[in-house]
């Protein structure tokens, strides 16, 4: 098992014949990820490395079986992309795009709420499934098969911690990377739900940083819900309020969304929070081989 | 992007929301002149992004021209809290008869947006929240809900709003949410938002934010963030296009990836050392952004060592390699430079900077051994 993607993944991306579209997306088809379908408006008919380009979403779906989208176009096209790929009946759509506006991601997001599709991102790297699929931009040569599952606001910190899980002989069952803005499709709570009833995650390693409070209703939900143990790392105890630094959600407001106060939540709820990117790997290394033992 | 009161308050002009008749100034004539020309009493009012204006003497009513030029004089230039007042507005004075309070704000976690409302104006809100929270009127506005004047009425009547401005009240609420659905507003906050003695309901203050990624579709606002840039390294990086944020110490700070960046002050501050800034390099760093970047953080006088920590992921560290051996070639770094490659293709970017012999630069393979060693040269 694994979660969100996996071999029966059958992959649309939206936005394959741009420059950055094409080059993760037959990155992805090289890693043996099942990409069916391209969609350009205008350039249906198309190919690109014998992948055929469509119009629209809709007809990936009818033709081609997709049922993942990856949304990989400008910003100001992303909104309507990902609504197009609602409304055609993925149960999937994945959003790399960076920089769309945080009102135009309200609606998205209660779209696909009530049309019951998950949306991962957007502003996010996509999810990795080691040995079985990867969608985005996640390099795929630091993370190994195996039994940690990884959740996180950031990219290439992400690759940070997997490498050294790596280094120490850990694999991984997926990496979500769910996008470090005010507003995006999963949460958390509902990918640490994923991993809980997962049988191949025994682990699971969440990734959070400054702005809003994603982290503490993890906690909350941690204490509540899950039986895996988790180990996390929260990024930005240096963060001034009421700067953004880099991620459109990474901001602390007013005193609220502060690394701090996202630790303590976490500790208080008997999750371990490493120090460092270094110091999590270590703890999760530990943490499993004691559940092991 | 905030913005500042008076751009608040042109922007809810635009939209039919009641603000007080006023003019920007940035002199003490062009100040002299805006009040003589709005009719005494005016409000002079320091326009600077921090609040309790009032309290550090940035705000002050004007009966006639010689007091008017008086706080002119006092306020243009003064310093608040680290923010230099380079511009006031100035404001007919209003007769307050009662101060209420009022905003639309993003929830971020509900994902919708919240209004809120009470009748506690004029003082800081979590501070009502906290010793008053029934004061505070709450209501999330529904996915596809139209948020009406009738919904806003009975958000009025809960808040016990003077029975005589329930309607001028919620026409105000309404008007700011459309204000937050036109300008793409993730923020707007009216305090206080008061009635005046002959029973209107005027907003008397604004504060605004404005979501970055949204510019692209409003040209007006997007003017007014480049002008917004008040520190030089900040204005610097916006022009360039880089990802920075000013912290004030001076270690300088290059990463790639906003996450990655962030844990690597963390670590640098662990480590005993003072970051000077955020910079994200982001993914594709080549030659001429790392320059940019370069020449952001150098530009700081307080920087005495810079570390770059950098994950390879799609980004190969042979061409950040190459980037810094064409970036060191093409400006004259002055500081020691200490350098973590690790990630894709390391060990040829190690021995590309190696190999190149640049004066102290120091190379790390371990991002905590980096911040340890950046905080030492710094020392030193």
């Amino acid at each position: 098992m694994s979660i969100i993607v996996d071999t029966e993944t059958k992959l649309v991306i939206s936005g394959l014949t741009g420059r950055e579209g094409s080059f993760h997306g037959l990155r992805n088809r090289g890693y043996g990820t099942d990409v069916v379908a391209g969609v350009t408006p205008g350039k249906g008919g198309q190919e690109v490395e014998g992948i055929p380009v469509f119009d629209e979403i809709a007809q990936a779906v009818e033709e081609r079986g997709a049922n993942t989208s990856m949304i990989f176009v400008p910003a100001r096209f992303a909104a309507a992309a990902m609504e197009e790929a609602i409304a055609a009946g993925v149960h999937t759509v994945i959003t790399i795009t960076e920089g769309i506006p945080v009102l135009d991601m309200l609606r998205v997001y209660w779209t696909a709420t009530e049309s019951g599709v998950r949306l991962i991102g957007p502003n996010c790297p996509g999810v990795l499934s080691p040995g079985k699929s990867n969608v985005g931009i996640i390099p795929a040569q630091f993370f190994d098969p195996g039994s940690i599952g990884v959740v996180s606001k950031s990219g290439t910190l992400t690759y940070q911690i997997g490498n050294e899980l790596k280094q120490a002989g850990m694999g991984n069952s997926s990496i979500v990377g769910i996008g470090g803005d005010p507003i995006v499709g999963s949460d958390f709570i509902d990918v640490l739900g994923l991993y809980e009833a997962d049988d191949e995650t025994e682990l699971i390693v969440m990734v959070g940083e400054i702005g809003g409070d994603a982290e503490e209703r993890a906690a909350d939900y941690i204490a509540g819900h899950l039986s895996k143990p988790v180990v996390a790392y929260i990024a930005g105890f240096t963060a001034p309020p009421g700067k953004q630094m880099g991620h459109a959600g990474a901001i602390i407001s007013g005193s609220s969304g502060t690394a701090a106060a996202k630790k303590a939540a976490l500790e208080e709820r008997g999750v371990r929070v490493g120090r460092s990117p270094t110091e999590t790997a270590q703890l999760a290394v530990e943490t499993l081989q004691a559940a092991q033992a | 992007m905030d913005l500042l009161e008076y751009q608040g308050k042109q922007l809810f002009a635009k939209h039919g929301v009641p603000v007080p008749e006023g003019r920007p100034a940035d002199t003490v004539p062009t100040v002299v002149e805006a009040a003589d020309e709005l009719g005494y009493p005016v409000v002079i009012k320091a326009q600077v992004r921090i609040g309790k204006r009032g309290k550090a003497g940035g705000i002050k009513i004007a009966n006639d021209r010689d007091e008017a030029t008086r706080h002119a004089e006092a306020i243009i230039g003064m310093d608040i809290r680290g923010f230099r007042v380079h511009e006031v507005w100035v404001e007919r004075a209003s007769r307050i008869d009662a101060e209420y309070y009022a905003s639309l704000i993003l929830d971020r976690s509900e994902k919708k947006l919240l209004a809120i409302l009470s009748r506690m104006g004029g003082m800081d809100v979590e501070e009502v929240a906290e010793t008053d929270p029934g004061a505070l009127i709450k209501r999330h506005i529904e996915p596809g809900e139209r948020f009406t004047i009738e919904v806003a009425r009975g958000m009025a009547i809960d808040a016990r709003i003077d029975e005589d401005v329930t309607d001028g009240v919620a026409e105000l609420l309404v008007k700011l949410h459309d204000v937050a659905l036109a300008e793409d507003a993730t923020l707007i906050e009216v305090n206080p938002m008061i009635v005046t003695s002959d029973r209107g309901v005027v907003a008397l203050d604004s504060k605004v934010t404005i979501d970055n990624n949204a510019l692209y579709r409003h040209e007006d606002l997007a003017e007014l963030r480049d002008r917004s840039a008040e520190d030089p390294q900040e204005r610097m990086a916006k022009e360039r296009g880089v990802t920075y944020v000013k912290l004030g110490g001076d270690i300088g700070i290059l990463g790639n990836g906003a996450g990655l960046c962030m844990a690597t002050l963390d670590i640098v501050a662990q480590a005993g050392g003072r970051p000077a800034n955020f910079l994200d390099a982001g993914g594709g760093s080549k030659a001429d952004a790392i320059v940019d970047a370069l020449e952001v953080i150098t530009s700081d006088e307080n920087v005495d060592a810079i570390l770059f920590n950098i994950f390879g992921g799609i980004t190969r560290c042979d061409e950040i390699a190459k980037g810094i051996i064409e970036a060191s070639r093409r400006i004259d770094i002055d500081v020691p430079l200490v350098v973590r490659l690790d990630g894709t293709n390391s060990a040829e970017g190690l021995g590309l900077l190696a190999d190149a012999e640049l004066p102290n630069l120091h190379l790390e393979k371990t991002m905590l051994g980096a911040a340890e060693r950046v905080v030492q040269i710094s020392r030193s």
